[in-house]
């Protein structure tokens, strides 16, 4: 079931086309990513989402009804460029930003506690946001984004500014969230972090959603079939066997064993080769080559570069 | 909470708990009272340089006229027809008094040399000296009997002139003109910079939110509308507590040098005695019946109703420039960048200014009264001619039409506001503003 169904999305600025008829489902409690060069259209979808501009035409229906105004409680959204009162002390202004949010003041307290020790910045309660590091007031925008466990939860390059180790910290934090039931849209360029927390993926180009689906079912669209095998055995045998039906990219040792790198033709499955090579090779390893999500982005955006 | 409430909510405090402000409030009441006692102080301090004047009196008719002060010696000279002006003044006198024959006869034979420009008080107190002397020696030449006790009668009569205006129930209404200037000019001023100092403070709150990109973070849970009217009314409710601050520490400060500084006449009655029996003027007696006299006069002058209006067109011109101020901090990416369009803001500001000041001459020609009307020139102006009883329909004209420009610069500003905050990296122009305002029409 979709949370979120964007159909027929258009919004135009006065000397460009931000989106053009975009379509986008957001499946509930699951992780999109929502990815795309600069100036996609990214940040204006996620803004028409959240009510901050209204789109042209097309429509936004949230739970299979119309979004209103009133539904930004039930969003949290985290923008890539976000800043806090300098001035202002750390724990009074998250619970301001959580009284916005329609928290009481008591509520927002005791979960602005509990997640600032979670993410040991408790300390910080009362010191001026001036005085914070930059992931510091990463990691309070964070906590504030989530802190009203809204059913939809939008991230733009959530990363950004992070250490390793709190990147790791935020992203359990953010695969927990899904386990409470959350769905997530994750904006983002950091294809490493898509591949590691995302479900689904919505890949906008030049206003346009050029790709979506299930990360499994898009790898196996764009693989090359190529099959990565690992054996022991006679070298000009494995040769002599493959010739003509195979295609073998690369041979070479790694470990004292031999390894291949073999594109498959048309007809052919793995099961074929495997039993094409289990009389004659002891194989202790083989699987099929997917291409990892930047090498798809590519892909995706050249062709439909090139199809304009 | 409503929303809009705890934006005003947050602007506010976090002004008012600054340290810079709560110095502010403090100290100004107190560096104003400062200010007119030093002001004060220094005018009743006359220059402490003693001047020694020399005399030189060729008709012989006036060896005892001249007696020293305290801070001016007169040194009579015979230096007979060898007199050498500039070696005497080189000599130590500040200056040198010539008189070269009776002056009953011929009234320009009194001259006075220097070097250096001879103060106004020095030139008051020779020519008061000798006039005194020659009056006196005039009206002696009279004969006339009792004469001690006839100028006594004379210098009784004097004439405590009252002015009365009839306002339009026809009650009498006494005033002084001095006050209602001077109450104009606070008002004006005190409007103009409170407009200024407020307005742009509006301004670089938007922009503080704009640069930081904290308008991103609140703009998913906050309409721009509230965001940009909860700053404008905070930081005006901010100016209020100021204004009111300073009016209540003014007055305490105003009470107390009342009691203790300048004691009220009954308390002075007795001084007076004795100072009338020493023929020295009653100064100090005569500063506190002033002092009593024109906080009398003030609170006369309906103060309560000045004040009132002063608060309708400090919220009315403040929401005007405000509204207008913040639709600016929308649209650029730095304060460096306001120059362009703050101009064309404070322009007006600064010209109604200077047309309140025009009005305190002519408090009802057509410049004043227009200039009263234009709902950017408008508070000020208005705020100048009040004390001059401005008619009650132009008041209402004035307050209508301030009305509803800013309903329309609100309305304006907001769909300004809501384009520009999220508009980065492009140097905006007027084209630019006006495309956005017409944009976010649809």
């Amino acid at each position: 079931m979709n949370l979120l169904e964007a159909s027929g999305v258009v919004k135009k600025y006065a000397n460009h086309l931000a989106l053009d008829h975009v379509d986008i489902n957001i499946p509930e409690n699951q992780i999109t990513g929502l990815l795309g060069p600069n100036g996609a259209g990214k940040t204006t979808f996620i803004r028409i989402i959240n009510h901050i501009t209204m789109p042209d035409e097309g429509s936004i229906l949230f739970k299979g009804r119309p979004i209103k105004s009133s539904d930004i409680y039930n969003i949290g959204y985290l923008p890539e460029e976000r800043g806090l009162y300098k001035k202002m002390k750390v724990g009074e202004q998250a619970i301001y930003l959580a009284r916005l949010k329609g928290l009481s003041k008591q509520d927002a307290y005791h979960k602005l506690k509990y997640w600032f020790e979670k993410f040991e910045i408790g300390a910080w309660w009362n010191k001026k946001v001036e005085e914070l590091s930059k992931g510091m007031q990463q990691k309070v925008q964070f906590i504030v984004t989530v802190l009203h466990e809204p059913e939809l939860l939008i991230f733009d390059e959530p990363f950004s500014g992070f250490d390793p180790i709190n990147a790791n910290l935020l992203k359990e934090e953010i695969l927990n969230l899904k386990e409470k039931g959350a769905t997530i849209i994750f904006s983002t360029h950091n294809m490493s972090s898509v591949e590691a927390v995302c479900d689904n993926i919505c890949l906008v180009n030049k206003a346009k959603a050029i790709l979506k689906g299930n990360i499994d079912d898009l790898k196996q669209q764009y693989k090359n079939n190529e099959v990565a095998i690992e054996f022991d055995g006679d070298i000009n045998l494995f040769k002599e066997k493959l010739n003509g039906s195979y295609d073998i990219q690369d041979l070479g040792v790694k470990n004292r064993n031999h390894y291949a790198t073999i594109l498959l033709k048309e007809d052919k499955s793995i099961n074929k080769l495997i039993s094409l090579l289990l009389q004659d090779f002891k194989i202790s390893g083989i699987n099929e080559i997917l291409p990892a999500m930047d090498e798809v982005f590519i892909k995706a955006v050249e062709l439909s570069n090139k199809n304009q | 909470m409503n929303k809009i409430l705890l934006i005003i909510n947050r602007e506010y405090l976090s002004r008012v708990r600054k340290k810079s402000f709560i110095i502010m409030t403090l100290l100004s009441p107190l560096l104003f009272a400062g200010i007119i006692s030093l002001v004060t102080y220094l005018n009743t301090q006359e220059n402490t340089d003693d001047k020694v004047i020399a005399i030189e009196d060729y008709s012989g008719l006036y060896s005892t006229t001249f007696k020293s002060t305290e801070h001016i010696k007169y040194e009579y000279i015979n230096s007979g027809d060898s007199l050498e002006k500039q070696q005497l003044l080189k000599e130590g006198f500040d200056a040198l008094v010539v008189i070269n024959e009776d002056l009953l006869q011929n009234k320009s034979a009194i001259q006075l040399y220097s070097e250096s420009q001879v103060t106004i008080n020095i030139i008051d107190n020779i020519k008061h000296q000798i006039n005194s002397y020659l009056r006196d020696k005039k009206l002696a030449s009279f004969q006339i009997e009792d004469l001690n006790e006839k100028i006594k009668e004379i210098n009784n009569v004097n004439v405590n002139l009252q002015t009365i205006r009839f306002n339009e129930a026809g009650e009498e209404k006494q005033s002084s003109a001095a006050i209602s200037i001077i109450i104009g000019i606070a008002a004006a001023f005190l409007l103009y910079m409170f407009l200024l100092l407020y307005g742009t403070q509006v301004m670089r709150g938007v922009i503080e939110e704009k640069t930081n990109r904290i308008v991103e973070v609140m703009i998913s849970s906050v309409k721009p509308f509230q965001l940009m009217m909860g700053k404008i009314i905070g930081i005006g409710l901010v100016a209020i507590t100021q204004f009111t601050l300073w009016i209540v520490l003014s007055l305490i400060a105003v009470f107390i040098l009342q009691s203790f500084i300048f004691p009220s006449p009954e308390q002075v009655s007795q001084g007076i005695e004795i100072s009338q029996s020493m023929q020295s003027a009653p100064d100090a007696a005569d500063t506190a019946a002033q002092f009593n006299n024109i906080i009398g006069l003030i609170t006369d002058t309906n103060i309560f109703g000045i004040i009132g209006l002063f608060v309708f067109y400090f919220i009315g011109g403040y929401l005007v420039y405000a509204t207008l101020f913040a639709a600016v901090g929308s649209a650029v990416d730095n304060e460096t960048d306001t120059q362009q369009f703050v101009t064309p803001i404070i322009l007006p500001l600064i010209l109604s200014i200077y047309v309140a000041m025009a009005a305190f001459n002519n408090p009802h020609g057509s410049v004043a009264f227009w200039f009263s009307i234009i709902p950017f020139t408008s508070p000020v102006v208005m705020m100048s001619r009040i004390p001059f009883d401005v008619p009650t329909w132009e008041i209402i004209l004035s307050m209508g039409i301030l009305t509803l420009s800013f309903i329309v610069l609100t309305w304006f500003a907001g769909k300004v506001y809501r384009t520009g905050i999220l508009m980065y990296g492009k140097k905006s122009s007027y084209k630019e503003v006006w495309k956005w305002f017409i944009q976010s029409g649809k």
